[in-house]
């Protein structure tokens, strides 16, 4: 069921290695906890910037030497590319729902995951909504894209 | 009015609980999608977990394109569970339970659902991997889904829902 570039065994291990270190920083950095989100949403607490800035000077110093510097991924042989995504509307209208959601619950994705690693349940609640609205955004652009993506992608793995 | 008090509660103390827990927490979120990406050449969102894991139990043409991806974003969100887990029982005050009303979560999360796959990305996608990546898009996503949600959380305050 893998995909082909999974077939190296320190694969999924590495991913779980820093999935470990990326969970535990969200836990360390209280953002695990919808309170703090919310007292920095509602400027009582500015303290969570440094979480974003701390994280993407890391991510930035290492993109930056890594396309430079460095040949093809170990694991994968694939080559190092930065994150770059077309910028258009669905960005902003994408980018609006999410903050509307993310200033009412004070989660987000990857801090609700942690979140249930802290033992916080009530927070099933908030992950059973994401996959509620991802299911239906699919459902809905699923229908708009079928006779393009059925041909052309289903068959990549 | 509110706008004079906010402007007086930032500027009055605008780290009560200091800074470096948050700066320490965000370095290891950073060094967690380092250590994927220069290994893998992977650039590990969170947000793509929901629709690439969908893709097992629906066969939508949407949700096919993350087929490739869907075992390690399984895996990488075990890892992140797991990781907040070890901080609990490490460093951390253990188990900890929210507050915040259900329906805050689940309307929440329903937003965020079609949100952040809407728009591209959430608070890792385009707030740590894509401004890592100085990707003018993640910059416009980032400025748009934090100033809603200032503004939301603070209508949200205004009305005085608590918690």
């Amino acid at each position: 069921m893998s995909a082909e570039h999974e077939a190296h065994p320190l694969f999924l291990p590495l991913v779980f290695a820093g999935g470990l270190l990326f969970g535990f920083g969200l836990g360390f950095s209280h953002m695990a906890q919808p309170e703090v989100v919310l007292s920095f949403l509602q400027l009582r607490d500015l303290g969570l910037l440094f979480v974003m800035f701390g994280a993407a000077i890391v991510t930035g110093l290492t993109f930056f030497l890594a396309t430079r510097f460095l040949g093809d991924a170990p694991l994968t042989g694939d080559g190092y590319g930065r994150r770059l995504k077309a910028l258009d509307r669905n960005v902003l209208f994408g980018g609006a729902i999410f903050g509307v959601g993310w200033g009412l619950s004070g989660i987000c994705p990857g801090a609700a995951y942690a979140s249930l690693g802290i033992g916080n349940l009530p927070i099933l609640w908030g992950i059973a909504g994401m996959f509620i609205g991802a299911y239906a955004q699919g459902y809905v652009r699923s229908a708009s894209d079928e006779p393009r993506v059925v041909g052309t992608r289903a068959g990549d793995d | 009015m509110i706008a004079l008090e906010l402007l007086a509660s930032i500027l009055a103390d605008p780290f009560p609980e200091g800074i470096s827990h948050y700066a320490v927490g965000g370095l290891f979120v950073g060094l967690g999608v380092a250590v994927i990406y220069l290994g893998t050449g992977r650039i590990a969102g969170a947000s793509t977990f929901l629709e690439s894991t969908l893709s097992y139990g629906s066969s939508l043409s949407r949700f096919q394109q993350y087929r490739p991806s869907r075992d390690w974003r399984v895996v990488f969100t075990l890892g992140i569970v797991a990781g907040a887990a070890v901080y609990a029982v490490t460093v951390g005050d253990g188990v900890w339970t929210t507050e915040v009303q259900a329906w805050r979560l689940l309307l929440g999360g329903i937003l965020i659902g079609i949100g952040t796959r809407v728009g591209k990305g959430c608070t890792s996608g385009h707030g740590v991997c894509g401004v890592g990546s100085v990707s003018g898009t993640s910059f416009v996503g980032v400025a748009t889904f934090l100033l809603v949600a200032i503004g939301t959380a603070q209508l949200v305050m205004a009305l005085g829902v608590v918690p």
